[in-house]
């Protein structure tokens, strides 16, 4: 049952051959049994997860049950959820209980998941590593001294490690991808404007999206099917006839014209990372799938262009955190100035402080035009290098992470070394597209590769299902971390 | 372009952020770090290319939605005010503003 697909479950609870309260007790017990290890949970909710699970029970026993019902799940930590901790992997919010459920989380509710608790998170989801939750690193599952990437970190090596079969995650320039490959499992990051934002913590509005992580890409397609879908309380939320996400998964691959970026199989890139990614794509072509070389000649810009663009919205986000309305407050402030310095003094971390004063540098007098508005610009230059390379291909395939899992602390002392790891995914989140990641083998140490799979907007379904066919030929997102057993 | 110790005092007091110090230096090395970085930027010619803000223009031409502005939510003023870490009838609660 731990290994087992979204699917798979699905069949066993409709055969009654396991009720979820059980499902979700196994999981639960595994949970509490590694989180000490790997700190990939924030809050583990033993009472409302048996309680999701129960009344999923009784859901399956009046008929009314869907295909994620009584399934297991859990969120990053950035979601609201009525009642229980939201602590978005920050010290400003460590008290802070929603009043409210997010979207998302009403949506998972509405489909009958048991919800086990709140994954660890970079703090407000800045991060490529995990080791600026307030709240410790996240150890990966595949190597305990290494971070398993982030944003969404806790998500991945709880999906990694067997603590749940699902779990959903954001991802602002790479936050669900990139920690999916380094914690060899897969993760969806959606169009701009497919899933709500609706209570969703905010980093930086433009390019922030939710999306899904699992083992496989039909477990995706499931969730998305819960997950996406218009809501009002979004300004941003698109307004589109409901699709079905598990529509293409048996896409045929003949013919399929698979994108190879220049600038993705180049220097920079790990040997072993090539390697693998390239053997990925052999196989597609084997399938009967045409290569073509194509340019994305404003690659390098898109570290850059991200920085400025998501640090200038996060400056804006963050100011909501001032120690008045919800949150953390600095104790006997002097005045109301006070109050603020103070509570934003103690309540972020490091690496949130350097990106909300780079963010308000470059959107201060005299620096807008050179910094923001300039970013502004080459922003377009990348999203028309897509456009014009999906006149010539039908998906794009390339490395999610220029290398696998790094050890922790080895780039926390330089945020710019960070940074460069986004190279790969920040590009898709700067023009809005669909992407996704999904693990093809594994490097000499043993770490998880991630091949990454960008298409143009709304082709979801058919990144889903080319991802899918990969799966049904390749085991790599069914391997089971050497560190985690079952 | 480098960022000298007083435009760190002087962006820090923007963001409303306490910097002491001790921690002013470091941040002062870091923060140069990543404008070394964006700076890449100023050597792009962008001449006649219009700014994009959004990702979503490109899947949504029309732009952001409005609703009609109209009261559509529960009164939940005390549900909303029970997170807050001062408040009292019905008001947050901060710092004496005006002597």
């Amino acid at each position: 049952m731990l290994n087992a697909t979204l699917a798979e479950l699905a069949a066993a609870l409709a055969a009654k051959r396991i009720s979820s309260v059980e499902l979700t007790k196994l999981f639960l017990a595994r949970a509490a049994a590694l989180n000490g290890s790997l700190n990939a949970f924030v809050t583990i909710d033993e009472e409302r997860g048996v309680a999701g699970a129960r009344a999923a029970d009784d859901l399956r026993a009046r008929g009314q049950a869907g295909p994620l019902t009584g399934i297991p799940i859990a969120h990053k930590d950035i979601f609201c959820t009525r009642g229980m901790l939201t602590t978005c992997g920050s010290r400003m919010l460590a008290n802070f209980v929603s009043p409210y459920d997010a979207h998302v989380v009403e949506r998972f509710a509405a489909a009958g998941t048991a919800l086990l608790g709140k994954t660890n998170m970079d703090e407000f989801a800045m991060g490529s590593s995990n080791e600026t939750s307030h709240y410790g690193p996240v150890r990966n599952p595949w190597d305990l001294q290494r971070v398993p990437g982030g944003s969404s970190g806790g998500s991945a090596a709880a999906v990694a490690a067997r603590l749940t079969p699902a779990a959903t995650g954001t991802d602002t320039g790479g936050s669900i991808r990139q920690p999916a490959a380094l914690a060899g499992v897969s993760g969806l990051k959606p169009t701009y404007g497919v899933v709500s934002r609706y209570g969703m913590v905010a980093f930086a509005s433009s390019l922030d999206q939710g999306g899904p992580l699992a083992k496989g890409a039909e477990d995706l397609a499931l969730l998305m099917n819960a997950m996406a879908g218009h809501d009002a309380r979004d300004s941003t939320s698109i307004e589109r006839p409901v699709e079905d996400y598990t529509r293409s998964l048996r896409l045929s691959l003949a013919g399929l014209r698979i994108g190879l970026p220049r600038e993705y199989f180049a220097s920079g890139v790990e040997p072993d990372v090539l390697e693998r990614v390239r053997s990925a794509v052999a196989w597609f072509e084997s399938q009967g799938a045409r290569p073509v070389e194509i340019g994305l000649p404003n690659t390098r810009l898109a570290v850059p262009v991200y920085y400025v663009l998501a640090l200038a919205e996060a400056s804006s986000n963050l100011s909501r955190f001032d120690g008045v309305r919800y949150g953390h407050r600095a104790a006997d402030p002097r005045d109301l100035l006070d109050l603020y310095r103070r509570t934003r003094a103690e309540g972020f971390g490091a690496e949130v402080k350097r990106r909300i004063l780079i963010g308000t540098y470059v959107l201060s007098h005299g620096y807008y035009d050179a910094y923001y508005l300039q970013a502004q610009k080459v922003r377009r230059l990348i999203a028309q290098d897509f456009a014009q390379a999906f006149r010539e291909c039908d998906v794009i395939m390339g490395p999610t992470a220029p290398g696998t899992a790094f050890p922790i602390g080895a780039k926390s002392g330089d945020p710019v070394q960070m940074y460069l790891g986004d190279v790969f995914t920040v590009p898709a989140s700067l023009a809005g597209l669909p992407a996704i990641s999904v693990p093809c083998g594994f490097d000499s140490r043993g770490l998880p590769v991630g091949l990454q799979v960008t298409g143009d907007h709304f082709a979801e379904a058919r990144l889903l299902g080319a991802a899918h066919r990969y799966q049904q030929a390749h085991d790599w997102h069914l391997r089971v971390p050497k560190e985690t057993p079952l | 372009m480098s960022l000298t110790p007083d435009q760190i005092d002087r962006i820090a007091s923007l963001a409303r952020i306490a910097v002491g110090p001790a921690e002013a230096e470091d941040l002062r090395t870091q923060l140069n770090r990543v404008l070394a970085l964006i700076d890449e930027l100023q050597s792009i010619d962008t001449t006649g290319v219009e700014p994009m803000s959004h990702a979503l223009e490109a899947v949504l031409p029309g732009g952001q939605r409005l609703r009609p502005d109209a009261v559509v939510d529960a009164d939940r003023r005390a549900d909303f005010l029970a997170v807050a870490p001062a408040a009292d009838a019905g008001l947050y609660l901060v710092p004496k503003v005006i002597e």
